[in-house]
């Protein structure tokens, strides 16, 4: 599989302040997305993912670290030619219609006039936005904006599609149709590279995730690699039985009313206490083996970050 | 292609920007009135016309240039649309003369409204076309293009206001700088006049757009002049507009 964006120890400051003081940003961010992957960028908000996108599209001038789209210089034009980008908050030209800002972005993408209008079409269709084609943007509604934004970033039939926090700001129906186009994305083939500081999203869709943290990456691998398979420990909600009788078997924590929350470490003790119940006449309302989460990693991460 | 899609989105842009109408209205409004300050002169009362009709076209241009012309990259960066356009196969310095060439248009519009008023006023009183103005005119377009480059220059790195300050001074000591040249004369050769040359190359001369003492005393326009003017003004805006483009270049989009 060929590697189409390969990034190696950026680092970004930006002087802040009266004093103009510098702070660092991104400290040594190094990361590589394969072909046809959904790359999930994860992070808290300030982490830096904004700025490493910005860095990628040549927005932000990194002071040191080398970025490569397709194996070329990330400002080559020829790399850009095959990249498209939706910003965190997209704001557009409020004076133009959908579709006039559609051909404008499709006239900077060099196609020819006659496949601009055709395209245009085919995306306000594609992002459901075909009745509003002639609505001035400064009436869209932000998921609107978010979907004219979508738009434009595929206008190009880009190899690699960049989005920041795709799906932010958007209502529950939204963001999944979000996410279905995304996984259309990648079932045409592309590489999809997004940030997020939403989980269920990176987990939900992405092959691959790198979790950065205040500047620096954590972890990054599949998502099989990061999140282990492992049982963790299972917990059992039950009645019927005092609470002496549970002693040694596992944590206790008492649960609305009668009933009894038991996190049990020992997979062999989970058919003592299952004999134990049916002994005692007790019930047993669940039983749910825990898996490690992507989540608790995060949690965990952040903590120590 | 990619430059004529800016300019002509920066086009259907600035010619909405109510503020262009605000100064066109003032412009008629002075053009206008000096028919009325010339009844009241004793003289050459088209003389009166010519006079204040061309300072308007001159002043009021420069305002509009100035006003939209500082607020064009700046907005583009504040509203953000920046972003998503510099990720286009697009290179910057496309992008800053597409921003140039597209206002460059709306000025031309709003100079050739302004200057239509102006010349069926002139006509009204006179009866006759005087082709020298239209000579005027366009050097006064060659001063807004200038005018424009300068305004996108500061814009670059400073605020609309900022910009606005910076852009009317250099229109104002433009329009002085004139002085300079005389005492150049008065000055005995020697490292001083060189210094007094140095300083009159850097500083503009605006007053080379200006004709309205030839035009109103019927004086002819040498070609040479003309040449002169049209590349003095082409090479002055190329010039400010490349420092514009090295600014931009390595600007960082925060
Ligand atoms: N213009 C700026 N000047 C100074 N610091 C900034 C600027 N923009 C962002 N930052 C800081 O950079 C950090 C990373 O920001 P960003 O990349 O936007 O994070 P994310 O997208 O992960 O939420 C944050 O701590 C933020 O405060
Ligand atoms: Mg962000």
């Amino acid at each position: 599989m060929a590697t189409v964006l390969k990034i190696e120890d950026l680092h970004k400051s930006f002087k802040t302040g009266f004093l103009l003081r510098k702070k660092k940003i991104l400290k040594g961010i190094s990361l590589t997305v394969e072909e046809g992957q959904i790359f999930g960028y994860l992070g808290p908000n300030g982490a830096g993912k904004t700025t490493t996108l910005k860095c990628i599209l040549g927005l932000l001038f990194p002071e040191k670290g080398k970025i490569e789209l397709f194996g070329l210089p990330h400002l080559s034009l020829r790399a850009k030619e095959r990249i498209g980008f939706l910003p965190e908050n997209p704001y557009f030209y409020e004076h133009l219609t959908a579709s006039e800002f559609l051909n404008f972005y499709g006239e900077l993408s060099l196609k020819k006039k006659k496949d601009i209008a055709a395209r245009v079409k085919e995306l306000l269709h594609l992002v459901g936005l075909e009745p509003w084609a002639n609505m001035p943007l400064r009436k869209f509604s932000r998921g609107m904006l978010q979907r004219i934004g979508f738009a434009q970033s595929l206008f190009n039939e880009p190899s690699l599609v960049l989005l920041d926090e795709p799906l932010g700001g958007l209502d529950p129906l939204g963001r999944k149709e979000m996410r279905d186009i995304i996984a259309r994305l990648k079932q045409e083939g592309k590489t999809v590279f997004l940030s997020s500081h939403i989980l269920q999203d990176i987990e939900m869709i992405c092959d691959r995730v790198a979790i950065i943290i205040n500047g620096q990456i954590h972890s990054q691998g599949t998502l099989h690699d990061l999140v282990s398979e492992k049982i963790l420990f299972t917990e059992i909600i039950l009645s019927g039985l005092k609470s002496n009788e549970l002693k040694s078997l596992g944590e206790r924590f008492s649960y609305l009313g009668e009933k009894t929350l038991l996190k049990v470490f020992e997979e062999d003790k989970i058919d003592t206490i299952i004999d134990l119940v049916q002994k005692k006449n007790g019930k047993i309302h669940s039983l749910i083996p825990r898996t490690q989460t992507l989540e608790d990693l995060f949690v965990g991460m952040v903590k120590k970050g | 292609m990619r430059i004529t899609a800016i300019a002509l989105n920066t086009f259907k842009e600035t010619i909405r920007d109510r503020i262009l109408y605000l100064l066109l209205f003032f412009a008629a409004s002075t053009i206008i009135f000096s028919r009325f300050l010339a009844l009241i002169t004793v003289g050459d009362r088209v003389k009166i016309i010519k006079d204040v009709g061309l300072a308007s076209l001159s002043l009021f241009g420069a305002l509009m240039a100035i006003v939209i012309g500082t607020q064009l990259v700046y907005k583009e960066i504040d509203k953000k649309t920046i972003f998503t356009l510099l990720s286009k196969p697009i290179h910057r310095y496309q992008f800053l003369l597409g921003k140039f060439l597209g206002l460059a248009l709306t000025l031309l519009i709003m100079l050739l409204l302004m200057s239509l008023i102006f010349l069926v006023l002139v006509f009204l009183h006179t009866s006759k076309i005087d082709w020298n103005l239209l000579i005027a005119i366009y050097l006064i377009f060659l001063e807004l293009l200038l005018i424009t480059s300068v305004a996108i220059l500061f814009s670059c790195f400073s605020t609309p206001i900022l910009s606005s300050i910076f852009s009317l001074s250099f229109y104002l000591v433009g329009h002085l700088s004139w002085g300079l040249e005389t005492l150049i004369q008065k000055i005995k050769a020697g490292p001083q006049r060189v210094l007094a040359q140095i300083l009159y190359l850097l500083v503009p001369d605006l007053e080379n757009f200006n004709v309205k003492t030839e035009i109103v005393h019927g004086l002819p326009l040498s070609s040479q002049f003309f040449l002169f003017t049209t590349l003095y003004g082409v090479f002055y805006t190329l010039f400010v507009l490349t420092i514009a483009f090295l600014i931009f270049r390595k600007r960082d989009f925060i």
